[in-house]
């Protein structure tokens, strides 16, 4: 079924390495991963595993000590890694895809008004003239659920949920196909959390609008994935449709990950992982997980190819090497 | 340290079941000022807060930010003043409380920082974080001192302890630091533990290594809990009893697993829709939430404070008169009209 879909996004051997003081951080360590029109992947990883850097590979939004960036990735059929800066800021930044930072409630800019600041992407990327811009952000504050009488206001006279609302809406204006939604509710109220989600599910379904969500809350996680893509040490250990992971996940990183979950019923007593993700800088040569794994056995040693699971998911460890089509 | 200015309860002398700590009324509110000088009002931070505390029970508080929690908490902490109503700890009056009887006070108390790697002073090694309350708080002598760092870093799993001593925070990972920061509150052998939030910046996978080793800590060592959060499901694994705060007041009390099975309040109700358990169906449906935020609290809305927001308001009831508590089960008491 999946397969009938046309493919938005492929990421091929996309590799993002950063040079440090230490060494090379192998942030993004040559992940695949692909993303179909009007569907939403789910990044899942701890802190530090890199899926910040995934998405500021993707938006080519890199820091100066940037060691290696390479790969492809094919937005709709053309590979935006060969575009130069200028072409890419013309043709795919913002105009087919567009980020909501992490605290995206700070990622305002506190001297402008929120109204003006929404409407700036269209100017600029649209190319519309500035009446034009705030009649599409004047729309846009409704689709968000902002009042309009809010696009006078400066950031910091909004709530942090509106602030949010404020980001997306931003993230909205020029009506890209694809949004990168980096820890979007993180810093929100239980209740703004599922406002948020609410809202970002009716725009998938309205505008036909793609997401990858990044993000290590899993219950959040499970409240817009279509699939699932789970991150860990820079690499993408499994891949697979939202269904089958949050039922029964393959990779014992993602079982335990789902174990870790603290449930409102049930009487599953929470579990941990032992331990601590390995160093970015000289990554163990085998599984990266293997030193925390509970199913460790010799062939850990080795890296771990990806297998493709028959069932259609893709999961990076020694344990399915047998059942893999 | 003389105790002279402490005010003895003379009442409650002897009582073999006094709380550790008794909160009565409290209401802790802080004056606007415009133009720094012309009064313009009061954010009722906290606005009739009651509550009792067990020696060794853990209570939760939950609510939204700005409902209060913090300043609540704080007060506990003896870090604000209150305005009006009493704070009771160990049959003593804090409430009029000055100086050294406040420091005493203080050294029963440990806090858990929400934020470890912000708490943790940068340029200091583990050992005189460690150190510190012990320095302020006259433990005078070095080897007491050090005898003391080894066993709550002991306590706390960070062994062995010699490979930590020297250490400053930022070579630490987020979940030792807050190790550190649960040690540190652990060295003066407090009665009562307040913990803010102690586990939302930490990672999934070692949140439930962090409460527990909490739970051990408070079981061993009978300690009283204050567990400061917003995440309603790490709640039934570290505490029995659990409050719910909205805009400053508690709209309901009751046991852990009564709460959650048999929610009472539409706010609490709310609050347990929007808590995402990670399954693939939530995907496909909308969250049933209440419209609109918390009101301020400058001007809280007359009556139920969650009356603009509710879904089962009465109208000419809920919007004139504030909801008494009503029993609703034993030990569960709801703020709400909708159970008189």
């Amino acid at each position: 079924m999946m397969q009938k879909e046309k493919v938005l996004l492929d990421v091929k051997k996309l590799a993002l390495h950063f040079s440090a003081r230490q060494g090379v951080v192998q942030a993004v360590d040559y992940v695949d991963f692909r993303l179909h029109y009007n569907q939403a992947v789910v990044i899942i990883g701890e802190s530090g595993c890199g899926k910040t850097s995934m998405a500021k590979a993707i938006l080519r939004l890199l820091p100066r000590n940037v060691a290696t960036y390479k790969g492809s990735i094919h937005l709709n059929d053309t590979d935006i890694m060969k575009l130069n800066e200028e072409q890419f800021r013309r043709q795919v930044r913002w105009v087919r895809m567009s980020l909501v930072p992490q605290a995206a409630m700070n990622a305002l800019n506190p001297v402008i008004r929120v109204g003006d600041q929404v409407a700036e992407p269209a100017i600029i990327h649209l190319g519309l003239d500035k009446d034009a811009a705030m009649q599409q952000a004047i729309r846009m504050f409704q689709h968000v659920g902002v009042p309009i009488d809010f696009m006078t206001r400066y950031p910091f006279e909004l709530s942090g949920g509106m602030r949010q609302r404020v980001a997306i809406a931003m993230a909205l204006v020029t009506a890209p196909d694809l949004i990168v939604l980096d820890e979007p509710t993180s810093a929100l109220d239980v209740l703004t959390q599922a406002n948020i989600m609410n809202l970002l599910k009716r725009i998938k379904k309205e505008m036909g609008t793609s997401y990858i969500l990044i993000t290590h809350d899993i219950g959040t996680s499970s409240e817009l994935a279509d699939s699932v893509a789970v991150m860990y040490a820079g690499q993408i250990v499994e891949e697979s449709d939202a269904m089958r992971f949050f039922t029964a996940p393959l990779h014992p990183y993602s079982q335990k990950l789902m174990a870790s979950v603290p449930r409102l019923h049930g009487d599953t007593e929470p579990d941990f992982i032992v331990g601590q993700p390995p160093s970015l800088i000289n990554p163990p040569t085998g599984c990266r997980y293997a030193d925390r794994c509970h199913m460790r056995f010799e062939k850990c040693d080795e890296d771990p190819p990806v297998i493709d699971y028959h069932d259609g998911r893709r999961v990076k460890c020694w344990l399915y090497v047998d059942e893999g089509g | 340290m003389e105790s002279s200015q402490n005010v003895p309860l003379q009442q409650q002398n002897g009582d073999q079941e006094a709380p550790l700590l008794s909160i009565q009324d409290l209401r802790v509110w802080f004056e606007l000022r415009k133009w720094g000088f012309i009064h313009a009002g009061y954010v009722r931070a906290v606005d009739g807060v009651s509550f009792d505390l067990a020696h060794g029970e853990a209570v939760a508080v939950v609510g939204e930010s700005g409902c209060g929690k913090s300043s609540l908490m704080k007060t506990i902490l003896g870090l604000n003043r209150p305005t009006d109503g009493d704070l009771i700890f160990d049959n003593q009056r804090l409430t009029e409380s000055r100086g050294g009887a406040m420091r005493e006070y203080r050294a029963h108390l440990g806090y858990i920082q929400q934020d470890p790697y912000g708490a943790l002073a940068p340029f200091m090694t583990v050992e005189r974080i460690l150190s510190e309350p012990m320095i302020v708080n006259g433990v005078r002598d070095k080897e007491e001192r050090l005898r003391r760092i080894h066993k709550a870093l002991t306590e706390v799993k960070m062994t062995p302890v010699e490979d930590f001593l020297h250490k400053y925070p930022h070579m630490l990972s987020g979940g030792q630091q807050q190790r550190i920061v649960i040690a540190r509150a652990m060295v003066m052998e407090p009665k009562l533990l307040v913990a803010d939030e102690p586990v939302s910046m930490l990672d999934a996978s070692v949140r439930v290594e962090i409460l527990r080793l909490l739970r051990a800590l408070q079981e061993q060592r009978n300690l009283a809990v204050i567990y400061i959060t917003h995440d309603l499901s790490t709640v039934r694994y570290f505490s029995e009893r659990i409050l719910v705060m909205y805009a400053g007041q508690i709209i309901e009390k009751s046991e852990v697993n009564e709460l959650i099975a048999n929610p009472k309040h539409p706010y609490t109700v709310a609050l347990l829709n929007a808590t995402a358990e990670p399954e693939a169906e939530n995907a496909l449906v909308y969250r049933d939430i209440p419209p609109g935020e918390p009101p301020s609290l400058v001007n809280p809305p007359t009556g139920c404070r969650f009356h603009p927001r509710c879904p089962h308001i009465i109208r000419g009831v809920c919007d004139v008169n504030e909801s008494p508590e009503f029993e609703v089960g034993p030990g569960h008491l709801v703020k709400c009209w909708l159970y008189e």
